[in-house]
């Protein structure tokens, strides 16, 4: 099992059977439930930009592994580059046109996980880092959200996508509950004004439901074992915490906690983003913390930030603080006394 | 009765492989044309041979004695003639070759008379350590470790616990139970007499959960005292700081041994073995093996010791073609590349493994799974990354040397990176690195003593060169000068020898470097 | 937004500072005669002299001061020129030819029917690994030799021979395992 060239094989001689393509099969059969619902909410869209993006993600990854003179078959299909292209195509308003979610796909297996020594070597997770330059340099084009019961079916969808077509984006386009909330809340207005109208239910639009589904499977990883329960109660934790805190605050001016829970990315990020392995801590303890502040991070972007959502930036912010968080959660070895 | 114990942390559920063992009864098998000892199948220093090629030997008696404390004796195990010491394969994972006493059998097994058994009521410690270690007693769980020695460190550190580990917790093993079922009074009377060895104030019996007829076989005898515990059926729940951790809730402390944290821990078969020292006045010559895996009747063999591995196989017949041989159990046993090298003390287990298919190993991508089964609380991933990139250093501030090479993380690694191996590569090249640092040092203080004796001599040196120094000829001795022509023709005959001597030599001594370290 | 990853920079920002100081505070500086004996502690004390200097030590020295470089010690080889690099904080040379290539240790014997207990060898050990007297047969003690071959050339009879060192001093290891893909 374990050998080298001399012949010599150290122990163990059998093995458990798991494998990074099965893990990464387990993150996509749980996600799902959560593109389903996705695409029935949102339109044929959703399909259409995970799509994209993961064929440009795996033309991107093939064309790196042929540059890098590395083996096609064990990296292509490691799934990782697929779940990297499946949470980008999520994260891709449906209309966007097609060019943003296969740049932001190239980008982030080219440069975010490729330019750092491949699969298990990027620092921030490359779907999320990918969606942050696409948010950065395209903030218009990155708002093309379909307006809550705005009907943008097949035709207008590739008409969108491929032709680039922005009467129709701007026919079937407006802001997201968040960007509404939060939009309206920068003007001064008090919650209760923007409550009636414009069709925002807060919990509208089919974003508690996608939520729910992604919440599901994400349950559903955990239970898998592919997933550890820190990084996801951690991200809850944190995100309830400081929306509760600014709610008790003043509950005119800001969100409540469901609101949060519930809206935007928040269990795909608590579940299946933030949960990265190779870009988050390692330590239990570690993930903890990572999870609590990735929580704590989304809602300040959410409430005093420029974007749709803050679950990208919260995520590779926190990324960029994994080894330090490892570094001080490293738990007590067996037989040591109390270190420090 | 017993509760099921909990609390260690990691561990991996393994599959148990031993279902079909377990209740089944051991078998002998006939003794092979030739026994093997190799003289250093224990911890610390090789036994000293004390029999010679040619002479003649019964069962039981003494082949090899030890020579230091940390030693072992070694005892015929049927009768026979020596037919040589030398060089044999022996059970090491890279193939290395020991010295090895080879013993023929001649057929007729006679015995020796047993020495008389000892008076429970009347022995002490020390008699029973003697004992003991004339039976040449190691550690049969696998470790190897001279059980005197153990117990009398045990004595002078007044431990208070006496544990008997029966936790075969690697698949496939199944020798403890059955020899328990088997023996099980033999198992309490070892137990008794260890612990009256150690003077412990408490014995405490450690079964696996799913032991449940050799359990049932302790409870219907006098347990004198001793407590039987069940542990759960978790890998390593069977290693020596899990199981302490387990049954007294104190830790071993890094860098220490079990007598730290008070407590001696011995095998069951070592407890069998010792009831067999000590009451039958038998030393140690026989043990059970498992034979499993592929092979066509996988059984528990009664085996003496220095049987050839490939015997036992013949025995149970081979039921794979394309199969590795491993000693010991599948997570923490050694792939034999010499079949023929033999059964030692503590081999508990020989398995038959298909050859697996090639195996595809990706980089880490830190998924955790190896800190959480790790049981000694390290970083798996981390000390790999740090094994990997040679810095020896960082690896020893991880803990490295705290890591047991139980393989739990190996077993649950996606990316299935051979990490035992980078952990005993990076170990065996720190222990390198120190004994090079340490023969630095030693080549340091005779460098610098040399110097100082130069200084103090310099000035009557320097005098007495100043008149002879450019002679080049001759001999800067400061000793009486040879006479000259005498001199000379001694350098030319020397000269010759030497040359004709190397050239006959060369190519041999080329091909002396026998041991492949590369 | 922009306050919120300003506030979680800062944050990180002081922990991080913090550990540095920390750190700095633990480790303090080392005089140039102390830089020496560092230097030193990392050769491998053959006291061959194939680095053109006397001894270890004084190879040591002549880092310490920049007159001499950390590739010229063949015994040490690759691992002592990294440990050298990393103590000095310089980048790591190849081993440089003109001093040796790296062997796998050695040892030298004596063929005692050959020599004629000149003593040369002796005086020539840098170690004391050889003892005798004139007149009388020499013989090298084996653990104390360092293979630094420096009794070679003396010796008027060539009865001198380099052997590999006994397995105590390379036993077995643990390979490195078949590299990991990528």
């Amino acid at each position: 099992m374990q050998r080298d060239a001399d012949g010599v094989a150290s122990s163990p001689h059998i093995h458990s059977g798991a494998s990074v393509a099965g893990v990464m099969r387990r993150v996509l059969a749980a996600l799902a439930p959560g593109v389903m619902v996705s695409a029935w909410f949102l339109g044929p869209g959703v399909l259409l930009q995970i799509g994209i993006a993961t064929v440009a993600a795996l033309a991107a990854e093939a064309a790196m592994l042929s540059v890098r003179g590395l083996a096609m078959r064990p990296f292509l299909f490691d799934g990782t580059a697929i779940v990297a292209g499946v949470l980008l195509g999520l994260a891709m308003p449906p209309l966007a046109p097609w060019w943003l979610a296969s740049l932001a796909a190239v980008f982030a297996m080219v440069v975010v996980k490729h330019a750092h020594g491949g699969v298990g070597h990027n620092l921030f997770n490359p779907a999320m880092a990918g969606y942050a330059l696409l948010l950065v340099c395209f903030p218009y084009a990155m708002k093309s959200w379909p307006a809550p019961g705005a009907e943008a079916w097949a035709a207008d969808v590739l008409g969108a996508v491929f032709l680039v077509d922005t009467a129709k984006v701007d026919a079937v386009s407006g802001a997201t509950a968040l960007s509404f909330v939060r939009d309206g809340l920068r003007g001064m207005k008090m919650l209760a004004e923007l409550r009636p109208g414009a069709g925002a239910s807060l919990l509208g639009g089919g974003a508690a439901w996608v939520n729910l589904a992604f919440l599901g499977g994400g349950l559903a990883l955990l239970a898998a074992r592919v997933i550890r329960w820190q990084i996801p109660a951690g991200f809850i934790a944190g995100l309830l915490a400081v929306s509760l805190l600014l709610y008790l605050g003043d509950a005119q001016r800001h969100a409540s906690p469901l609101f949060h829970l519930m809206g935007g990315a928040t269990m795909l990020g608590a579940f299946f983003i933030a949960t990265d392995p190779v870009s988050s801590p390692v330590t239990p303890r570690g993930r903890l913390v990572f999870g609590l502040l990735v929580g704590a991070v989304v809602v300040l972007i959410r409430r005093f930030g420029q974007y749709p959502d803050g679950v990208a930036f919260a995520v590779l912010l926190m990324n960029a603080a994994a080894p330090l968080i490892d570094r001080h959660t490293r738990p007590r070895v067996y037989g040591e006394r109390d270190t420090r | 009765m017993s509760t099921v114990l909990r609390g260690f942390h990691g561990g991996v559920r393994l599959p148990r492989s031993k279902e079909t063992l377990q209740g089944t009864g051991s078998r002998s098998v006939a003794l092979p044309p030739l026994l093997i000892y190799p003289l250093q199948a224990h911890v610390g220093t090789p036994a000293r041979p004390v029999v010679g090629v040619g002479q003649k030997v019964r069962r039981d008696e003494l082949l090899a004695a030890p020579s230091s404390y940390v030693s072992q004796a070694i005892h015929a195990g049927t009768s026979g003639v020596i037919v040589e010491i030398a060089a044999r394969a022996v059970i090491h994972p890279g193939g290395v070759t020991d010295t090895c006493i080879v013993l023929r059998a001649d057929g007729e097994d006679r015995r020796l008379t047993p020495a008389p058994a000892l008076d429970l009521g009347r022995a002490t410690p020390e008699g029973l350590l003697a004992r003991i270690a004339e039976a040449g007693i190691v550690g049969m769980g696998g470790a190897g470790f001279p059980s005197h020695v153990k117990l009398r460190e045990g004595l002078l550190n007044a431990v208070r616990l006496l544990i008997i580990n029966a936790v075969e917790c690697e698949p496939y093993i199944a020798c403890d139970e059955c020899m328990i079922r088997e023996r099980a009074a033999d198992v309490l009377l070892g137990a008794r007499i260890l612990r009256q060895a150690l003077r412990a104030s408490q014995c405490v019996i450690a079964l696996e959960d799913d032991m449940q007829q050799a359990r049932a076989a302790l409870s219907r005898r006098d347990l004198a005292g001793a407590q039987i515990v069940r542990v759960p059926a978790i890998y390593p729940a069977g290693g020596e700081r899990q199981l302490i951790r387990m049954i007294t809730g104190a830790e071993v402390p890094a860098h220490g041994l079990p007598i730290d944290a008070g407590v001696v821990m011995h095998n069951a078969a070592t407890a069998a073995a010792v009831a067999d020292a000590v009451a039958g006045g038998l030393p140690l010559t026989e043990r059970l093996v498992t034979v499993a895996g592929a092979v066509r009747t996988p059984a528990n063999l009664r085996v003496r010791i220095g049987t050839p591995i490939a015997h036992l196989l013949d025995a149970c017949g081979r039921s794979a073609a394309d199969a590795r041989v491993i000693v010991g159990g599948p997570m923490m046993g050694t792939r034999l590349i010499d079949e023929p090298a033999p059964v030692v003390k503590t081999t508990n287990c020989v398995l038959r493994l298909p050859a697996a298919a090639e195996d595809c190993t990706m980089p880490c991508i830190r998924c955790g799974d190896c800190v959480e089964v790790c049981p000694a609380q390290l970083q798996p991933q981390a000390l790999y990354e740090l094994a990997r990139a040679g810095d020896w250093d960082g690896a020893s501030d991880l803990h490295l040397f705290d890591c047991i090479e139980c393989g739990a993380c190996a077993y649950v690694c996606p990316s299935r990176l051979p990490l035992v191996h980078y952990y005993r590569h990076a170990k065996s090249e720190i222990e390198a690195l120190e004994l090079a640092q340490r023969r630095a040092a030693e080549l340091r203080s005779r460098y610098e003593a040399r110097l100082r004796r130069l200084a103090q001599a310099g000035d009557a040196a320097a005098e007495a060169e100043g008149q002879a120094g450019s002679d080049v000829d001759a001999a800067p001795a400061p000793a009486a000068v040879p006479d000259r022509a005498a001199m000379r023709a001694e350098i030319a005959a020397a000269v010759a020898r030497t040359k004709a001597r190397r050239t006959a030599n060369t190519p041999a001594a080329a091909g002396e470097d026998e041991d492949g370290a590369r | 937004m922009f306050t919120a990853i300003a506030m979680a920079v800062l944050v990180l920002g002081a922990l991080m500072a913090a550990r540095v100081l920390v750190a700095a505070s633990a480790s303090p500086p080392r005089g140039s005669h102390g830089l020496a004996a560092d230097i030193d502690r990392l050769l491998p004390q053959t006291q061959c002299g194939r680095c053109l200097h006397a001894g270890c030590r004084p190879y040591a020295e002549a880092i310490a001061r920049g007159a001499a470089r950390i590739n010229q010690c063949p015994p040490g080889g690759e691992a002592t020129i990294r440990r050298l690099a990393q103590l000095l904080g310089v980048e790591p040379l190849a081993l440089n030819p003109r001093h040796g290539r790296q062997a796998p240790a050695s040892v030298v014997i004596i063929d005692e029917e050959a020599c004629i207990g000149c003593t040369r060898c002796i005086q020539a050990c840098p170690v004391d690994a050889i003892v005798g007297a004139a007149r009388q047969m020499h013989t090298v003690i084996t653990a104390e030799c360092t293979g630094c071959e420096l009794c070679i050339p003396p010796c008027p009879v060539d009865c001198i021979a380099v052997v590999p060192a006994p397995a105590a001093q390379h036993a077995w290891q643990w390979p490195a395992p078949g590299r990991v893909s990528a």
